[in-house]
């Protein structure tokens, strides 16, 4: 058996391993793991990863999480072009850097949307207004800190060249696009950038891992979106409490 | 010049770097960045930091953000010892995993519950309701499981049998909470078998003279008007 990536190409990190992976060619066995039925709260998955989080990497008896933790064990053991992952010190430490700040910045509050346009009215909960426009003023906010601090004047988030800044990063804003948000009106230098990044991965592979997140308010619309299980109402519940 | 950090000790990704620098004996100039005088907030500080966060490392004219990214530049650069960061692939990942996690939930965690525990009604003069106190806490008490169950498992450290990046993010984290006066190690004996062993790696006189603002914070002085004004909308931030 070789090596098995656990994923939901609904969720951005699980997209950016998944594009990192066919980019570079590394054989992976896809296993999808269906977050909205809520697959990753259930039994046979967190015997797996116990923390019941995607996407997850198994290389044999290795389980490795977090995405950023499997893009660059990826990066390493398949030895992929420097680009991704400078060997340059410095320019190293620009993507850790921006992935350090993606954590912080990025990551809680891009998610949020999903949750407020989808995920909540699936099981029946409305998030407030309040919060609602807390989160888009963080994502305004986090969008100019994007364009100005990281991106600059450069060609990439982290330098000249792509690296695995540029695709977390997409993916938090694909997120977004897919959910109707006008990201890139009155930012050319961000939208300059993502029509970069997405020429460098080409527009098939984008296209392949991006047309479920794509579909996804013409599914809630609908009503053809699965049904969470039971089991994992509860971390759905929490996930909504928590939301600043 | 040579290597600068600007640091707050009472920040606990700072205290990290901190003792990673001292412990490895990398030369620095401390400038030190008080965080509650609200000198992170400044025009001064800006020109090193835009985002007005620190820790920030200016090595020449590079200018360096973010904990995690600064303690990994420096531990390439200086060429420390193996254990804090491996060269063996899978050893790594689990360093690489365990700073990622952290990230987005012991750090918040720990943060909140010295917010919300103390600085709110101590030092700012705000009340925080039983409610979102009680949240706060069951949050840290849910993490602090995983940490226990997930992560030290049965090791001696988090990510294998010797010190590395990891232990040190994690320890500077937990004292937040302690310094709040919240019995983090109460009940979890693991947990508190672990912290005396990464006290002893990192050497305990290094490991006091780093916590000792932290370990002080509930005998600072309250905030006088402006600067709570001045503080206020970057702790909401913060701590949201």
């Amino acid at each position: 058996m070789g090596l098995e990536l656990f994923l939901d190409l609904v969720s951005q990190p699980s997209r950016a391993v998944y594009i990192f992976a066919k980019k570079n060619g590394i054989p992976l066995e896809l296993r999808t793991v269906d977050l909205i039925k809520g697959q990753h709260k259930i039994k046979e998955f967190l015997q797996i990863n116990s923390l019941g989080k995607l996407p997850t990497l198994k290389d044999g008896d290795f389980i490795l999480t977090e995405s950023s933790a499997i893009l660059i064990y990826l990066s390493c053991k398949y030895q992929t072009p420097d680009h991704w992952y400078p060997s340059d010190l410095q320019a190293r430490a620009r993507v850790h850097e921006y992935l350090g700040w993606h954590a912080d910045c990025i990551r809680g509050t891009f998610g949020i949307p999903l949750w407020v346009q989808v995920l909540g009215p699936l099981i029946g909960v409305q998030v407030p207004e309040e919060k609602v426009e807390r989160n888009r003023t963080a994502i305004d906010q986090a969008l100019q800190w994007l364009e100005d601090k990281f991106l600059g004047d450069r060609p990439f988030l982290a330098g000249q060249q792509v690296t695995l800044a540029d695709l977390m990063a997409l993916e938090e804003l694909t997120q977004l696009v897919a959910l109707g948000y006008e990201l890139f009106e009155g930012r050319p230098r961000l939208a300059t950038w993502h029509g970069r990044v997405e020429a460098f991965l080409g527009a098939e592979l984008c296209q392949e891992a991006h047309s479920i997140i794509f579909s996804i308010l013409e599914q809630a619309a609908k009503k053809t979106l699965p049904t969470p299980s039971p089991e994992a109402y509860p971390a759905m519940l929490l996930r909504i409490a928590r939301i600043p | 010049m040579g290597l600068e950090l600007y640091l707050d000790l009472l920040s606990q990704p700072c205290r990290a770097v901190y003792i990673f620098a001292k412990k490895n004996d990398i030369p620095f100039e401390l400038r030190i960045v008080d965080l509650i005088k609200g000198q992170h907030l400044s025009d001064a500080f800006a020109q090193v930091n835009p985002l007005k966060k620190v820790p920030a490392l200016k090595d020449e004219d590079f200018t360096l953000t973010e904990s995690v990214a600064i303690l990994l530049y420096l531990t390439r650069k200086y060429k420390v010892p193996d254990y804090w960061y491996p060269q063996d692939l899978q050893a790594r990942a689990r360093v690489d995993e365990y700073l990622a996690w952290q990230h987005t939930t012991l750090r918040r965690s720990c943060l909140r519950a010295l917010w919300h525990k103390m600085m709110f009604p101590v030092f700012l003069g705000e009340p925080v309701s039983p409610q979102t106190l009680a949240a706060t806490l069951a949050e840290l008490d849910v993490t602090l499981q995983l940490l226990e169950d997930k992560f030290l498992q049965n090791k001696a450290f988090l990510t294998g049998p010797h010190i590395s990046l990891a232990d040190l993010v994690a320890i500077t984290e937990l004292m937040h909470p302690v310094g709040a006066g919240c019995q983090v190690f109460e009940g979890r004996p693991k947990l508190a078998t672990w912290r005396q062993r990464v006290e002893a790696a990192v050497g305990e006189d290094l490991f006091r003279e780093a916590h000792e603002v932290i370990l002080k914070a509930k005998d600072f002085p309250p905030a006088d008007p402006t600067i709570k004004q001045k503080l206020m909308p970057w702790v909401l931030a913060m701590i949201r």
